[in-house]
């Protein structure tokens, strides 16, 4: 029997596995983006593995082994600093510090934040507003501000301590979303006949409001890691983020910032490698967010 | 609408006080002994002197003895001294507001200058060849972070053409074409992330509002288009521009410090960053302080002109 005309076999589009099919969806510039996205996590996540990189740290020149601001070649695809440190290598070990203080940010963001919102906005009442009155507080202070005053305070500068900070600090907006999610969806009509059956409170937040908040904060978590890695970039860009010599984009950025009238390249690449992050995250998120909302609109 | 403004003003006051505390716990509670800014270390010898010197700080007493201290003096605009160079930090702060102050003013109206008609352009012709380049770009610029848009305007209208001086600062009461000179770059870096930002905000508002009835009943009386967009779709829009403003400034003062370090202005935020070296804990603190408050109290000022200016929400009180 021909299968294309039994209602029952999937349609040739259903048949593609679903990662295609998703992709099918993208407009070319997006995914042009998750290729960059893929690229730059699996260049940070192997960087110690990727064949010919050379060490981040190594400077040539003073063995007498190259030079400061050199320009592209063989060994040195991107040229070297002016430390006559190779930039690609730095730029590939620079993306873990950028990649790994957003993930702590995200992560810590969707437990902490997805949990207490999700939580307040389904009990409301005191706890409700006790919450949100510490949330206020700290979403009172300028981001980059609070963040300067809380790492320098800090004294200790590595990556554990820098994404531990952005992470806590990025707690507060996704509480908000989360909330804010929670309020809208402990009124729906699911809600209320888990309520009506006499479900236990604690199974209706963790079986239908917690799930369904859960999307929407992933969507926010796109956008919202964007943001920091924009954060960390200038904060390392004041010299305020993981100590050298361990690289990050806004570090070599401010150290190229010096030799700018001898060699603008050792500054151009870093901040290509940033804005470019930057756009495939905002680009994705968006995306994500708008075959979202199509979908809820659906409903 | 009396009591609007009211809880408005309580849960001001309220959260300016939890700031302040919660800035006094941050810059006490964590590791680093005032008392190595007050003395060099190797003059700390004198058991007798820096029991002395402690006291005079008030370095032993009881957290809570110490808030209550500096938040009375801070109440009455004494936010102390500075550790490092015993100049007052409330002094500091005031002579350091104007250019912090002209930078954000001027960034502001560079953005909406620039994006009010890049939004209303987007939106007349949404979904055509224009609006995607303009959504487009507007997404690409809020990729942007003001330091690499600061470095590239240095390196091309400074280095290269020589337009405009690479750093430094001339104070407007010196010469105000000078003034003008050295505030046009770090503006325009500023600006890169507000442009897109507002015109996002404008785009999405007047599609919405281009779809409404009295739009339609507009254009059927036969008025311009241009007419129609200026005069009768954008007004609402306006609203929620303010609100966004508003809202950014948290963003914008965090950027001013960024901008003020690259282009070495004198600002708040170049202030701060230098007590942040050299630990000068009361110049962080104050500095922070008084940060936190202007962003509370503009938006608190935004929801009030919300309300003047809007008067669905009055009634709706």
């Amino acid at each position: 029997m021909d299968t294309a005309l039994d209602p029952a076999a999937p349609t040739e589009a259903a048949r593609r596995p679903w990662i295609r099919r998703f992709v099918s969806k993208m407009p070319w510039t997006t995914r042009f983006c998750a290729s960059w996205l893929i690229v730059i996590v699996g260049a940070a996540v192997f960087a110690d593995l990727i064949p010919g990189l050379a060490d981040p740290n190594y400077q040539g020149f003073l063995f007498g082994d190259g030079a400061t601001n050199e320009s592209p070649s063989l060994t040195h695809f991107l040229g070297t600093d002016n430390n006559s440190r190779d930039i690609l290598a730095r730029i590939v070990y620079g993306a873990r510090v950028s990649l790994t203080v957003a993930l702590a940010a995200v992560f810590m963001g969707v437990v902490f934040g997805g949990f207490f919102g999700s939580l307040v906005g389904f009990v409301r009442g005191r706890t409700d507003s006790a919450v949100m009155a510490v949330v206020d507080v700290i979403l009172a202070f300028p981001g980059l501000v609070l963040l300067l005053t809380v790492v320098t305070l800090l004294g200790r500068r590595d990556l554990v301590v820098i994404a531990t900070v952005i992470g806590f600090l990025s707690i507060p907006p996704y509480t908000r979303v989360a909330r804010a999610n929670a309020l809208s969806i402990s009124r729906r009509e699911f809600v209320t006949a888990a309520r009506a059956i006499g479900t236990r409170k604690r199974s209706i937040l963790f079986r239908e409001v917690i799930p369904n908040v859960l999307p929407t904060l992933l969507a926010y978590a796109m956008v919202n890691a964007a943001v920091i890695i924009l954060l960390e970039g200038a904060l390392a860009f004041l010299g305020l983020s993981v100590e050298p010599p361990t690289s990050s984009w806004g570090t070599m950025v401010n150290a190229a910032r010096v030799d700018l009238q001898i060699n603008v390249w050792p500054a151009i690449w870093p901040s290509l490698a940033l804005v470019f992050t930057v756009y495939s995250l905002n680009n994705v998120g968006d995306w994500l967010r708008r075959l979202r909302s199509v979908r809820s609109a659906a409903l | 609408m009396g009591s609007f403004i009211a809880t408005r003003l309580v849960r001001l006051v309220a959260t300016l006080l939890a700031v302040s505390f919660l800035t006094f716990l941050l810059v006490n509670l964590l590791p680093g002994d005032a008392i190595n800014a007050l003395i060099p270390i190797e003059a700390q010898q004198d058991q007798e002197y820096v029991a002395q010197v402690r006291a005079e700080w008030g370095l032993d007493d009881p957290m809570l003895v110490r808030y209550g201290k500096w938040l009375g003096d801070a109440v009455r605009g004494d936010l102390g001294d500075s550790i490092v160079t015993s100049r007052a930090v409330s002094s500091e702060i005031a002579h350091r507001i104007p250019v912090t102050g002209e930078l954000m003013i001027v960034t502001v109206i560079f953005s909406v200058l620039l994006a009010v008609p890049l939004g209303v352009m987007s939106a007349y012709r949404e979904g055509s060849r224009l609006d995607q380049f303009i959504s487009g770009g507007a997404q690409f610029a809020l990729s942007v972070p003001g330091f690499v848009a600061g470095l590239l305007f240095i390196y091309v209208f400074a280095m290269k053409l020589g337009w405009f001086p690479a750093t430094g600062w001339t104070r407007i009461s010196n010469s105000i074409s000078g003034n003008l000179m050295t505030v046009t770059l770090p503006a325009l870096s500023l600006s890169v992330i507000e442009v897109a930002v507002y015109t996002r905000v404008v785009r999405s508002d007047l599609v919405t509002t281009l779809k409404e009835d009295y739009i339609l009943s507009a254009r059927s009386k036969g008025l311009r288009d241009g007419f129609i967009l200026f005069r009768h779709a954008l007004r609402p829009s306006s609203l929620t521009l303010i609100t966004v403003v508003g809202l950014n400034i948290g963003l914008l003062l965090g950027g001013t410090v960024v901008v003020e370090f690259l282009f070495a202005l004198p600002g708040l935020g170049k202030r701060l960053l230098d007590a942040i070296f050299q630990r000068d804990f009361m110049m962080v603190q104050g500095i922070t302080v008084f940060v936190a408050m202007v962003y509370v109290v503009v938006n608190t000022l935004v929801d009030l002109v919300y309300l003047v200016v809007d008067p669905r929400i009055r009634k709706a009180d």
